[in-house]
């Protein structure tokens, strides 16, 4: 009867480690940073399933050995209390592979802070990402482009994403590309991305944020040199300008599809600025049930002090009203 | 759990019951600890956040503290004259200092209300910064455990002139006196970490 | 503040609405069922007063398992929803609902009680004590636990369910992103139950440092006694964070403060840091006494004394220190820097090593035994293989680096799942087949708990199995819906299908409890297993008293050299003595209620209403202090004549381990 859990047990690792066969995203690095994560985990992989056939065959064995059977009813069991030198074994082992998996561990962490190796001498291009209720949106400072909900990026050359959040935590990861990052507001994060070949790779965020949070996907599209600067020059010349109305109205909890902009809503506010105002809509989150007191906040972007006033009091009463609430 | 009575320790430790309530009291002591310091981390990690409002040097009445500060040392020094008393079987004494630590102890609770009035007026409340926030709420808690322990004393008054000094109402006295110190050593180091290091700055 | 009576019930949604219906009926059903029996005054004098240490854990068991079925059911719809791709069965508001009750009542409202629940059967028994430290104090534990409880599972259908997940982080669970009431329901029904957890580790803290019988030192404790120790040092460690947190998340959400907020110079990390800060050793306050269970269980069924005792508290120790300090690993994704990231990482590791001491040496005491093989026994033996794979996971997880890919993915929830229930569900099972004759005086059925048995474990691996390999390929975990094109489905559909199995599991328990309770045989001795510690020196179901003389103790395994040596087993009727037993008292129950009402009006934030509830806390402090009740003695003849009935019993007794 135990036999069948056992059976079923042992066999899970296996079907574990074929994992690396098959093409499970984390196992299919695309890109130096996703390839020296998978790396540290085969390793670690190599060590747990050591310990795991170990310690099943163990258990195995004995359980099946010293099971009370109909012919040792008589016999009565030692008095043991332990063994020095044997805990001292399973003291020590352990230790050493804890040793053998934190040496590489630490390596990596070190050396996902930096520019990949290998690449220091490629220029990185930076692009701020900024997530939002329920979007991701783009920003190439350099480029003075801005995208919604995907973003492309040149092959083989380090991208440094710059994390931020207009809303709440949430986290960037791409898998194919290397591991995540969370974004948050008034705070920054940082990490280096690259992508071997040019391709479509698929991005989203992992950090749960409330009802929109399934579909908060992006695409990565990585292309080579000369189709992304193409593709930056018509962007330049043939996308809008994103103004600071529109730019408020894409912060609401919406979907949106893809947009592109031919500026970054960097011009005026960067979320990842300690003092920048927060933009928030407490109102469009009203859901079902029993509703609370909202509070005021003063440094809300609609509290707008008396010079920002004078500035855009033209376009101050553009579209506020419609229905955005949720459901 | 017997209710034996072991005359040779002092009145507060002398049944089973006893020796165990004033354990579990400094074990409870020991998980207020770790509520005040986490309090204090809070703070620590808030108190330069100031989101545009006030300031420590803003809002700080360095005088009204020390005078503060002053009344609840000296109450925690009256508080122990009160469990001298109680050794000593003096339940007259012991009566007597227990009123004069209350009555500190409001006073210090009269001020610390007039402090937050003020900082109200100032228009540095709760809702307008994190550091404040963290302030209120840290100040705010040590004053509520002021204002328990103080409601919590009279109740052990009352039971002292009832039923007189018993093994029962000694080991509440006992505890109560604990409380009371635990909440002078917290002011102590509010004093330090809130005031004197915000009004450096 | 007018009362927006509109919002106040959930409606429009049948599932909802057929909860409510069912609500309604089985409190009518329950009242009724009472008044029909004449139940009312023995409910009230036996069970709702009482301050007896084995009644209370038996309440604290039975909420467990009523907390079981809520939280299973969350889970059964969780999986449903997430059946087949694009599946249109719960919208993802009522998805995110659902996974945020699932984890606050598994966590909070079911592991926790049925753990605590145990402790207080066993505890007292084990170190040879009439009661706890404080059985007042202990009844107002379990009322609080309860009024919390409740008032989080009245959330669904009176003003909205919490859902921001069971870690409500900020700044999503604040005003700002969550205006609804619906999270209040966390901050306040959590703090309610937490204080009451938070009595309850002092309490076991002073009752197994004064109250061990003569003999008992420390290190001749059983190992259940000191894993419920240590778990209660770390409930006093751990709680009054949680305590903090939790009020500053109140603060934030019903008074405009700005702790975790994004406006105002709040710091969303802040609460991560608070929540994880408490929820890590939080686990360990779990899997703890989980580990005793085991040990305890293996020991008698091996018929061998647990091998490598001192290095088993040394383990629990490094497990506990190191429990504090690896907090950050739940979010190494957060940006802390390399140098913070390696440290968090080797602390995580590092737990593998005590925790490995303890597998082997659970072998080693297997090792020359004789297993038999009970249904106590092949949950503990099904513990091990489970738990390895968890282990091994949480040693991935726990390499900060590798963690950039398993973070909020399906991996780590399988992960966490595969410690949870193996750590604790498991260990709740074996322990409820172990000590339900000691709890009712009579065993569980064997035959229809091997169905319980096998039915759940192969379906939690089928369940959990599946999500391993979901999430190494980017399926995210609080996702209620996948894509066709994700390729996830039939992994998905597996792990569906497990969840019913194990749900089937379930279900034969409780019809094992139903059967046991109808037809099984009440002519059991005190010690049905051949067991080892003092709690089996005594009746079955175990007298009020516990002991009419309190046992003496020179060694581990105390009556297991009792019966070796044939000493201590009978009792002169000189010997016995009146005996000092504290009043029942209705305060506790009293205090749980109106700590609950003020709770609720608190949720709605109906401030004045609260603060005048909250009177009614303060009348009942002042009441208790002004109490002088010293409780009553139980006279030597009662005592006789109680002592008499279960050491003589006329005709056969069975014992069901020879």
């Amino acid at each position: 009867m135990k036999k069948g859990l056992f059976a079923f047990l042992t066999t899970a690792p296996l079907l574990f480690l074929s994992g690396c066969e098959s093409k499970l995203v984390v196992f299919d690095p695309q890109g130096p940073v996703a390839r020296s994560i998978t790396e540290l985990i085969n390793w670690s992989l190599i060590w747990m399933l050591l310990v795991v056939v170990v310690v099943f065959g163990l258990f195995g064995y004995i359980v099946w050995k010293y099971r009370e059977k109909k012919d040792n009813l008589d016999y009565e069991p030692p008095d043991e209390h332990g063994s020095t030198v044997l805990e001292i074994i399973w003291t020590a082992i352990p230790i050493l592979i804890v040793v053998a998996l934190t040496i590489p561990t630490v390596k990596t962490l070190y050396a996902l802070e930096e520019v990949p190796q290998g690449y220091e001498d490629k220029e990185p291009i930076t692009i701020h990402v900024t997530s939002a209720d329920w979007k991701w949106i783009f920003s190439y400072p350099e480029e003075g482009i801005e995208t919604v909900n995907y973003v492309n990026i040149p092959a083989d050359t380090p991208i440094l994403f710059k994390l931020t959040s207009a809303s709440t935590m949430q986290s960037f990861w791409v898998p194919a590309l290397g591991g995540q990052k969370y974004t948050m507001g008034k705070m920054e994060t940082e990490m280096y991305l690259i992508a071997d070949y040019p391709g479509s790779y698929e991005g989203q965020n992992t950090n749960f944020n409330g009802r929109g949070y399934a579909d908060m996907k992006f695409e990565v599209l990585a292309q080579t040199r000369s189709e992304y600067d193409k593709w930056v020059q018509e962007v330049k010349e043939t996308a809008p300008k994103l103004t600071e109305e529109e730019y408020e109205e894409l912060l609401k909890p919406t979907h949106l599809g893809r947009l592109t902009f031919s500026n970054t809503h960097l011009d005026w506010v960067n979320h990842a600025d300690h003092n920048s105002k927060t933009y928030t809509h407490p109102e469009l989150y009203r859901g079902h049930g029993y509703q609370g007191k909202i509070f005021e906040e003063e440094d809300n972007y609609r509290n707008k002090t008396s010079d920002d006033i004078d500035e855009h009091d033209h376009q101050e009463d553009t579209e506020h009203g419609g229905d955005h609430s949720g459901h | 759990m017997s209710s034996k009575i072991d005359y040779s320790l002092p009145l507060e430790y002398q049944t089973e019951q006893n020796r165990l309530n004033i354990l579990g009291f400094w074990i409870f002591l020991g998980a207020e600890i770790v509520l005040f310091a986490t309090l204090f981390g809070v703070y620590g990690v808030l108190y330069q956040r100031y989101a545009g409002g006030p300031t420590h040097q803003d809002i700080i009445m360095i005088k009204d503290v020390l005078i503060q500060t002053v009344l609840l040392l000296t109450s925690s020094f009256t508080m122990g004259i009160a469990i001298f008393e109680m050794r000593r079987q003096q339940l007259k004494g012991l009566i007597f200092w227990l009123v004069i630590t209350l009555l500190l102890g409001a006073g210090f609770l009269f001020m610390e209300i007039n402090e937050f009035i003020h900082y109200v007026h100032l228009g540095a409340t709760m809702q307008t910064s994190a550091f404040l926030s963290s302030l209120f709420v840290l100040l705010g808690t040590h004053g509520a455990h002021v204002t328990f322990g103080i409601i919590w004393a009279i109740m052990v008054i009352i039971q002292l002139l009832r039923r007189g000094l018993t093994p029962t109402t000694a080991r509440k006295t006992f505890i109560i006196g604990l409380y009371w110190h635990f909440l002078d050593v917290v002011w102590i180091f509010i004093f330090t970490f809130v005031y004197l290091k915000g009004m450096v700055g | 503040m007018g009362i927006k009576w509109d919002e106040f019930f959930i409606t429009g949604d049948p599932l909802i609405l057929g909860s409510q219906i069912a609500i309604v009926l089985t409190m009518v059903g329950i009242v009724a069922g009472v008044t029909y029996l004449k139940k009312w005054k023995w409910l009230w004098s036996e069970w709702i007063t009482t301050v007896d240490h084995k009644r209370i854990g038996i309440m604290y068991i039975i909420s467990g398992v009523l907390m079981f079925f809520r939280g299973g059911m969350d889970g059964l719809l969780m999986k449903a929803q997430t059946s087949r791709p694009e599946m249109e069965f719960l919208d993802a508001q009522h998805y995110n609902e659902i996974f945020t009750t699932h984890g606050v009542i598994m966590i909070l409202f079911m592991a926790m009680p049925m753990l605590i629940g145990i402790m207080n059967v066993v505890v007292p028994l084990q170190i040879g004590a009439r009661d706890v430290a404080f059985p007042q104090l202990n009844a107002l534990s379990f009322w609080l636990f309860f009024g919390g409880a409740m008032l989080f599972n009245i959330s669904f259908v009176i003003g909205g369910s919490p859902d921001a997940g069971w870690t409500s982080y900020f700044p999503l669970a604040g005003k700002e992103f969550s205006p609804g009431i619906g999270n209040n329901y966390y901050a306040v029904a959590l703090q309610i139950a937490g204080i009451g957890t938070l009595l309850s580790g002092i309490n076991f803290v002073v009752t197994i440092l004064k109250m061990r019988t003569k003999g008992m030192t420390l290190m001749k404790m059983p190992m259940f006694t000191w894993t419920s120790f240590i778990a209660s040092v770390i409930i006093i460690a751990a709680f009054p964070i949680f305590t903090v947190a939790l009020a500053l998340m109140t603060f934030d959400r019903l008074y405009g403060a700005h702790f975790f907020t994004l406006s105002g110079g709040g710091l969303d990390m802040l609460w991560a840091n608070l929540f994880w800060l408490w929820g890590h050793p939080e686990v360990y306050i779990l899997v703890l006494p989980a580990f005793g269970i085991y040990s305890e269980i293996i020991s008698t069924f091996s018929r061998k004394t647990l091998f490598g005792y001192k290095s088993m508290v040394l383990s629990i120790l490094i497990i506990a220190l190191l429990s504090m300090v690896v907090w950050v690993h739940h979010f190494y994704t957060m940006g802390s820097g390399p140098a913070v990231n390696s440290i968090f990482s080797i602390t995580t590791m590092a737990i593998a090593v005590p925790t490995g001491i303890k597998i082997f040496n659970w072998l080693f005491t297997m090792r020359k035994g004789r297993i038999k093989m009970t249904n106590a026994m092949l949950w503990s033996l099904a513990f091990v293989p489970c738990f390895i794979i968890g282990g091994v996971t949480g040693v991935m997880l726990g390499m900060g680096a590798a963690d950039y890919q398993y973070h909020n993915t399906l991996f780590l929830v399988a992960h966490f799942h595969y410690t949870i229930i193996p750590g604790v569900v498991f260990a709740v099972f074996a322990a409820l087949y172990y000590w339900w004759p000691k709890m009712f005086g009579f065993t569980l059925n064997e035959k229809i708990g091997r169905w319980h048995f096998w039915l759940f474990v192969i379906g939690f691996n089928a369940t959990f199995m599946p999500m391993f390999f979901l999430g190494l390929d980017g399926a995210v975990r609080r996702s209620y819906t996948y894509s066709v094109e994700s390729g996830f489905a039939p992994l998905f559909l597996v792990s569906a299908l497990g969840s019913v199995i194990l749900a089937l599991g379930f279900i034969a328990f409780c019809y094992n409890i139903y059967w046991s309770i109808r037809h099984a045989d009440r002519n059991i001795t005190g010690d049905p297993w051949n067991a080892r510690t003092l709690e089996w020196a005594t009746a079955s179901p175990v007298q009020p008293y516990n002991f009419a003389k309190l046992p003496e103790v020179d060694g581990l395994d105390p009556f297991w050299k009792m019966k070796k040596n044939n000493q201590g087993l009978t009792i002169k009727d000189s010997e016995i003595k009146e005996i000092h037993m504290p009043s029942n008292s209705g305060l506790p129950f009293i205090m749980g209620v109106a700590f609950g009402v003020a709770g609720f009006f608190l949720v709605f934030e109906w401030h004045i209403a609260a603060a005048i509830a909250a009177i009614g806390i303060i009348a009942g402090l002042i009441y208790r202090s002004f109490d002088y009740d010293e409780g009553y003695h139980i006279p030597v003849d009662e005592i006789k004549e109680t002592e008499s009935k279960w050491r003589n019993v006329e005709g056969e007794v069975h014992n069901y381990v020879k």
